[in-house]
């Protein structure tokens, strides 16, 4: 009797599990990267950032808008625009979520309930406002290069490799500014205490400004990578920004370490369980394992500090 | 307190006095917005006057309307027992969310009510093979009759939505001018201090979230019944965050203020689809030369842009800057 003949499903075909893992640690590049900028403005600010989806779906709604002009207006290869894209979006969105700081949460106080009004009330808006401008189609943008990486049983994709390699050099240069230059010690410093820092001369204001442009921005790096695998539509912030609250929470609030692993724990297994299984049970369960952590181990899974 | 009983009994009298008044879209509006004013009175009492902002009620109004839904459905109950199972199921939830929920507090109460109304939506899609997901399901006429009464009638629709309205108004009323209310109030304000001086937060905030589960599930069970449709958009996020704003224009712990800023929002979001947007949409294209073609349909940018004035600007809302500056008084 094989031992397998016990296990409650069947075990699928290395190759589609070969697909499913790698699905997955697409999706976990591109997780990692837009919930670290949810966890960043958690972790420094206090904020729970409701609208950080809808900076995602506006930096991958960007990204058409650019290399669509690009190719309209200069021509030339699908890689310049695309490049530009990559450029100019989060360049884009980070300036309207300094601005949208200055306007809104600085005048709050960034007192934890009423900024996360303002932000479902924000998320209302920019969604809305793409719908305005960008109208309800989803629509897609040419992937800048196109070649095939031949594995034993399939060929697959080079962009989405190369979609994981750019997350993983974007997440160590955050990683190496937060704990090696001298801004992000200022911004450690304003997590740690913002009175003190503030009294040591740090501007604090000019701080959290930053750090509300740069996680806005990282989701829309995140969405400028991905949007040449999924298209851009104005809906598209709901998913990323459940899957960011699981992965920031499951991972500590304002741990990096911990929001990179739980990104790839959560990144893998949707991966996995959407390619093989039904991916609306997995999104139940995964709802409510957060709002169980949430209740019985607040610090998280990975992290040590109450939250 | 007397003041009090006689300002509610004017609103409630002045409601049946404009049943003959109106036409025959403002009825079905009005019998509506009671139905979901209901809602908003429960959310007030958390949030108003717990203090507790909750990001998860849509679960409690769907359990109310899906308890009360499916047993008409399904089981073929009359529509007064089923009401009475959509209210049962509303505060059962609120007990299990309320147990595990109020061990965390400010923003972690956030997210893990959000977290437990995604669980819920999600698992009414899962099963659509009896809820039938987004779709949804209407109730034929035949089975809305509750003691002779056909409740698809606008008459009877209008007063029965009035007869709700009305117990909850007066519940409400009820509840916060009692000692349990002042406890309220005072967990709201500094909970240390109340637990200080002998009281057990826990089982007042657990009263407050099982009352306004409970008036939330009675606001989804009823509008299933008067209005005859049940559906899965009325477990989303949305609709969790309506009553929010609803009780964020009208005014957080005033007990007429759920009822205002319904009416309010309900009637600006109605005019946004028919005449605002349409002619903003006009504007824009006329005065910049800038194409919005979505702009006609976009009525939740005001709901957006609502809620992030009222934050701004009028946190204590229109009865509670009332309050504040004119009739210390109100309720």
């Amino acid at each position: 009797m094989n031992l397998l003949d016990y296990l409650p499903f069947d075990l699928p075909h290395p190759a589609l599990l070969a697909a499913g893992l790698l699905e997955g640690t697409v999706l976990a590049a591109v997780l990692a990267l837009t919930a670290l900028g949810l966890s960043i403005v958690f972790g420094i600010m206090r904020v729970v950032n409701v609208a950080h989806g809808e900076f995602y779906m506006l930096g991958a709604v960007l990204a058409w808008f650019v290399t669509h002009q690009v190719t309209a207006t200069v021509g030339g290869p699908p890689w310049l625009g695309f490049a530009i894209a990559l450029v100019v979006a989060p360049l884009i969105v980070a300036a309207i979520a300094g601005a949208t700081d200055w306007l809104v949460l600085k005048r709050l106080n960034y007192d934890p309930e009423a900024t996360i009004v303002a932000t479902i009330g924000l998320l209302y808006i920019l969604q809305q406002l793409a719908l305005t401008f960008y109208g309800p189609d989803a629509r897609p943008v040419e992937a800048p290069f196109d070649f095939r990486v031949q594995l034993p049983w399939f060929g697959y994709s080079g962009y989405k490799l190369s979609v994981v390699a750019a997350a993983i050099v974007l997440l160590l240069a955050v990683w190496l500014v937060l704990t090696r230059t001298k801004i992000g010690l200022v911004m450690r410093a304003t997590q740690y205490d913002r009175e003190t820092a503030q009294a040591f001369g740090i501007p604090v204001d000019k701080v959290y400004m930053i750090v509300f442009a740069l996680g806005a921005g990282l989701a829309a790096i995140g969405a400028v990578l991905i949007v040449p695998i999924q298209q851009a539509h104005y809906l598209m912030g709901g998913d990323p920004l459940l899957l960011s609250f699981i992965v920031v929470i499951l991972g500590g609030l304002g741990s990096l370490k911990g929001t990179v692993v739980a990104a790839l724990f959560i990144g893998l297994s949707d991966g996995l369980i959407s390619t093989l299984y039904e991916p609306t049970l997995a999104k139940i369960l995964a709802t409510l394992l957060v709002a169980m952590v949430l209740v019985f181990r607040p610090q998280g899974l990975f992290g040590a500090r109450a939250a | 307190m007397i003041r009090s009983i006689l300002l509610h009994g004017i609103v409630i009298a002045a409601l049946i006095a404009l049943e003959p008044m109106l036409s025959e879209y403002h009825h079905g509006n009005l019998a509506r917005i009671m139905v979901l004013a209901v809602y908003a009175t429960g959310y007030n009492i958390l949030f108003g006057y717990a203090g507790l902002l909750s990001l998860g009620h849509a679960m409690f109004f769907a359990a109310g309307m899906y308890g009360c839904a499916m047993m008409v459905r399904l089981a073929e109950w009359s529509v007064g027992l089923a009401f009475i199972m959509g209210v049962a199921c509303a505060l059962i939830a609120g007990i299990v969310v309320g147990f595990l929920a109020l061990r965390t507090i400010g923003v972690g109460f956030m997210i893990v009510t959000l977290m437990f109304a995604e669980a819920a939506y999600l698992t009414i899609l899962y099963y659509n093979e009896y809820t039938r997901g987004d779709e949804g399901f209407t109730i034929p006429q035949a089975a809305r009759t509750l003691m002779g009464l056909d409740l698809s009638d606008t008459t009877t629709r209008y007063f029965a939505a009035l007869a709700l309205f009305a117990a909850a108004l007066i519940t409400c009323a009820a509840v916060v001018q009692s000692r349990a209310g002042r406890v309220l109030v005072a967990i709201r304000e500094n909970e240390d201090r109340v637990r200080m001086l002998g009281y057990d937060p826990f089982r007042y905030k657990l009263l407050a979230l099982v009352l306004s589960a409970g008036m939330a599930g009675a606001a989804g069970a009823a509008y299933a019944v008067l209005f005859g449709y049940a559906g899965a958009s009325f477990a989303g996020v949305q609709y969790s965050i309506l009553p929010l704003l609803w009780v964020l224009l009208g005014g957080p712990g005033t007990t007429l203020g759920p009822l205002l800023g319904t009416v309010l929002m309900f009637y600006l979001v109605d005019h946004a689809s028919g005449t605002i947007m349409p002619g903003l949409a006009a504007l824009v294209e006329t005065r910049f030369g800038i194409e919005a073609p979505g702009l006609a349909s976009a009525w939740l940018l005001l709901v957006g842009v609502a809620l992030v004035l009222l934050v701004l600007f009028a946190p204590k809302g229109l009865l509670g800057t009332v309050r504040a500056r004119v009739i210390p008084w109100l309720p």
